[in-house]
């Protein structure tokens, strides 16, 4: 049982225009029903994502987000998601090493015939944010940070 | 301040019947920045268009949002409308409503609510967006088709004869594909070869297509209009400027028990061969697995043979480099094979074929020269047994779809068999007949009425051999359940059409996308269904989906249509959707340092150098630019750029980052 009945996560998924974009398009037209948590913004490919968007949406209050693009080989750019795949992996071990949750991102693949993964991913991670609560962790350090400035010195 | 106006479609109910549109449109309308919101049925509509063209003039409008459809549907339909109103075309965004709201949620507050965030998120966008030109590119017109099957001989010919060159590409060496090994075909029984083989001897002499037969596409650069794609040909050991195709070397090649992949594994073949006597082109290539000279080094009887020294041993192969405008995909089918049918006995039982094998078997130039006999003995079957969905609609065995040919050719397998065995039995079992077509259901019911055909709804749970017989086992379902024993001479199982081997690698080499049984995928299911996700990349045929003859007829023409519109052109408009490297006045130029990490992140190559010189010619700095011709627009470098210089239009920082902050800042 979650601690936090009422809590409604705001989570925001980065998906590439051909793979995971599409594959959301068909879970609409399959009809499959997933959570109203999550909601999409649309770039060409992964390799578009800069990752500090990612800090960017935590500290403006996220509590999960999602980051899903085309399978290894399928990228539409040849190569856009083997860059977003090994930023990640160096992003992931920064930002644990910072403090900061790395349950709270979700990182996946899927491709545009894969309608129904996509509605299990967003409802798994809708399940697991809400497992988690509420995040304001880092939003206490982004407002820190914008009060007292980067060094110290405002 | 921004003027934008929204306008929220209600898609006739398929938005408003679990969102609130008036609600959508009335709080939208509240936001800082926008002049004007409304809803309507059909916003794509003539009318629905209409009010957005007028709202654009009548408010003076530097946005427009419209949230309705999949922006993948009808954002091209949105933004020339917003053109023809004298509004920049890419400063209308859409707002997926439907596919990513209304059709995935149940009707809600939430559902609402969820609407206005996403109209929202885009109003913001809009607000940072700026107007773009459109790039132009020029058009090679040259169309390259892979697959010499009739999808791929059909898709030739009429680009060819639209007057546009083709290059076909065949991995066999002859084309024909399995439209050359079929019998008859239904349902009008005309010899399958009959009706193809003078297309290919077309193909062949057609002035405006350049055939590579035995080769394969290595690899594709650049985008629509403008392809470069690098071909292998296979060394096929002889020479086809000199050989004269006599055959003499085919009749003296000593290694001859080779199975015959034309006659489906049922005849042999020997290790220089043509593939079938009416092949195009009918000369011989080696095969250099089987052949003696390559396996052990000794042989070379061919050569001697040959009276015109066309045979090349040394021959590598070669990869050749052809610029094209436009692809068309072709590549057909397979059907499956021995180990997926444990339980019927396939690989186990020789009486036990695939529909493909007994259309050799059925077939005047098969191995039996089209009369009916068992691979085992050479007997004549008196009792056969047709298994219909043999794979096909068994999500078990992993093929959920219809193959939607095999009722037909079930049918005509039966028939056939009648029509040549006058003594016979034959027994079909199937689960749905699916006769849908021109002729087809009146096909089917001539097979049982005038052909005596046993036709039996059930499934056949397995075939056993007992005392020399086949004993296929299974159920009657109109008669209750009852089990059905039938001893059968022969088995043929109308097995699962399924995507041909290779298809996802080479879906991955032209990054068209493909679905999970690994047929291409087509750009959109009813609207689209030649195209692919990737412009200037067609379909036709089984590649995309099985079918038969005349829809993959149809769909090879259609494809070359597509091509045929997209070679009228001497230039082609391409979203402007590029990175750009910023630039300011002196002193500062730009912010780019010169790092060129986006040179390292670049799959295309697009990143130039480029030097600012004072006014004496002495070198300043070097920074980044990028060549729009060869930039596609997927913006890794921008991920890349550590001092934020390069920036992708459309998908700007600033964009995305007023789409996060909308979304969150409530």
């Amino acid at each position: 049982m979650s601690i936090h009945p009422d809590f409604e996560p705001k989570i925001v998924a980065f998906v590439c225009n051909w793979c995971t974009y599409a594959g959301a398009d068909l879970t609409g037209t399959s009809r499959l029903k997933y959570a109203t948590n999550v909601k999409i913004v649309r770039f060409p490919c992964t390799g578009r994502i800069d990752f500090l968007l990612l800090l960017k949406s935590f500290a403006q209050g996220a509590d999960g987000i999602i980051v899903s693009g085309c399978h290894p080989n399928d990228c539409h750019y040849t190569s856009g998601n083997f860059h977003a795949r090994r930023r990640w992996i160096a992003f992931r071990s920064i930002l644990d090493m910072m403090g900061i949750d790395i349950r709270r991102i979700q990182y996946s693949w899927v491709s545009a015939a894969e309608g129904s993964k996509w509605a299990d991913l967003v409802n798994n991670t809708v399940a697991d944010i809400r497992e988690l609560g509420p995040y304001s962790e880092y939003q206490k350090v982004a407002d820190y940070i914008e009060k007292e400035g980067i060094d110290g010195e405002a | 301040m921004s003027k934008i106006g929204v306008f929220i479609c209600h898609c006739g109910e398929n938005i408003s019947a679990t969102v609130d549109v008036e609600r959508v449109a009335k709080e939208i309308g509240g936001m800082e920045g926008v002049a004007h919101a409304i809803d309507y049925k059909y916003m794509c509509s003539d009318p629905g268009q209409t009010f957005i063209k007028e709202a654009i003039k009548k408010y003076e409008l530097d946005g427009v949002v419209v949230g309705a459809c999949s922006p993948r549907m009808h954002e091209p339909t949105f933004r020339r409308a917003c053109a023809e109103a004298g509004l920049n075309p890419y400063l209308c965004e859409m707002s997926n409503l439907r596919e990513h709201c209304s059709w995935v949620h149940e009707k809600s507050e939430e559902t609402t609510e969820k609407a206005i965030d996403l109209v929202k998120m885009l109003v913001e966008k809009v607000k940072k967006n700026k107007p773009l030109e459109s790039i132009k590119v020029p058009v090679t017109k040259r169309a390259l088709v892979i697959g010499g099957g009739i999808a791929g001989i059909q898709a030739s010919l009429d680009i060819a004869n639209t007057g546009h060159k083709v290059i076909l590409v065949e991995k066999d060496p002859s084309i024909g594909g399995h439209m050359s090994q079929l019998s008859e075909t239904f349902p009008t029984l005309d010899c399958s070869q009959c009706i193809l083989t003078p297309r290919m001897v077309e193909v062949a002499q057609h002035p405006n297509i350049k055939l590579y037969t035995y080769a394969e596409l290595e690899s594709l650069e650049g985008f629509i209009g403008n392809f470069t794609a690098k071909i292998r040909l296979k060394a096929k050991s002889v020479n086809y400027s000199t050989c004269t195709g006599c055959g003499a070397c085919i009749q003296k090649c000593p290694v001859k028990k080779i199975p015959s992949e034309f006659n489906a594994g049922l005849g042999t073949r020997t290790a220089i061969y043509v593939p079938f006597p009416q092949a195009v082109p009918n000369k011989p290539v080696i095969d250099r697995v089987n052949c003696n000279y390559y396996k052990r080094g000794a042989c070379k009887i061919c050569e001697k043979t040959c009276q015109v020294g066309s045979i090349e041993w040394d021959k590598e192969d070669e990869i050749i480099t052809e610029q094209v405008g436009a692809v068309v995909l072709a590549t057909g089918f397979d059907v499956k094979g021995a180990d997926f049918f444990p339980e019927y006995g396939y690989g186990k039982f020789k009486d036990v074929l695939t529909g493909l094998q007994f259309e050799r078997l059925a077939s005047a130039s098969g191995p039996t020269f089209g009369e009916i006999r068992r691979p085992s003995d050479g007997a004549i079957p008196k009792k056969i047994v047709f298994i219909a969905c043999a794979g096909s609609r068994d999500p078990a065995k992993g093929i959920p779809y219809c193959s939607k040919i095999c009722c037909m050719y079930t049918a005509k397998h039966a028939m056939l068999y009648q029509h040549k065995v006058h003594d016979g039995e034959s027994t079909v079992f199937y689960m749905d007949i699916r006769a849908g077509g021109k002729n087809y259901e009146e096909f089917v019911r001539r097979a049982i009425e005038e052909d005596t055909v046993n036709y039996i709804r059930g499934r056949v749970a397995r075939v056993y051999e007992k005392n020399g017989k086949l004993i296929v086992k299974g159920v009657d379902t109109l008669l209750g359940g009852e089990q059905v024993e039938i001893e059968a001479d022969m088995v043929v199982l109308a097995t699962a059409g399924v995507a041909n081997c290779g298809s996802e690698q080479l879906a991955q080499k032209l990054h068209v996308s493909y679905d999970p049984y690994h047929f291409f995928a087509e750009a959109h299911p009813k609207l689209k269904p030649v195209e692919t996700n990737t412009a200037g990349i067609f379909l036709a045929g089984a590649c995309q989906a099985p079918k038969d003859i005349p829809e993959t007829v149809g769909m090879a023409s259609g494809a070359a249509v597509k091509v045929a519109a997209l070679f009228s052109n001497n230039e082609l408009v391409r979203e402007p959707i590029v990175a750009v490297v910023n630039r300011l006045a002196p002193p500062l130029y730009s912010t780019c340092v010169g790092c060129f990490m986006c040179e390292t992140a670049c799959p295309y190559n697009a990143i130039e150098h480029e030097d600012i010189k004072g006014r004496d010619g002495s070198l300043i700095r070097t920074i980044a630019r990028v060549n729009e011709g060869l930039c596609q627009g997927c913006g890794t470098c921008v991920a890349f750029c550590r001092s934020k210089s390069i920036d992708i239009q459309g998908y700007t920082n600033e964009q995305v980052y007023a789409e996060v902050m909308s979304l969150l800042n409530d």
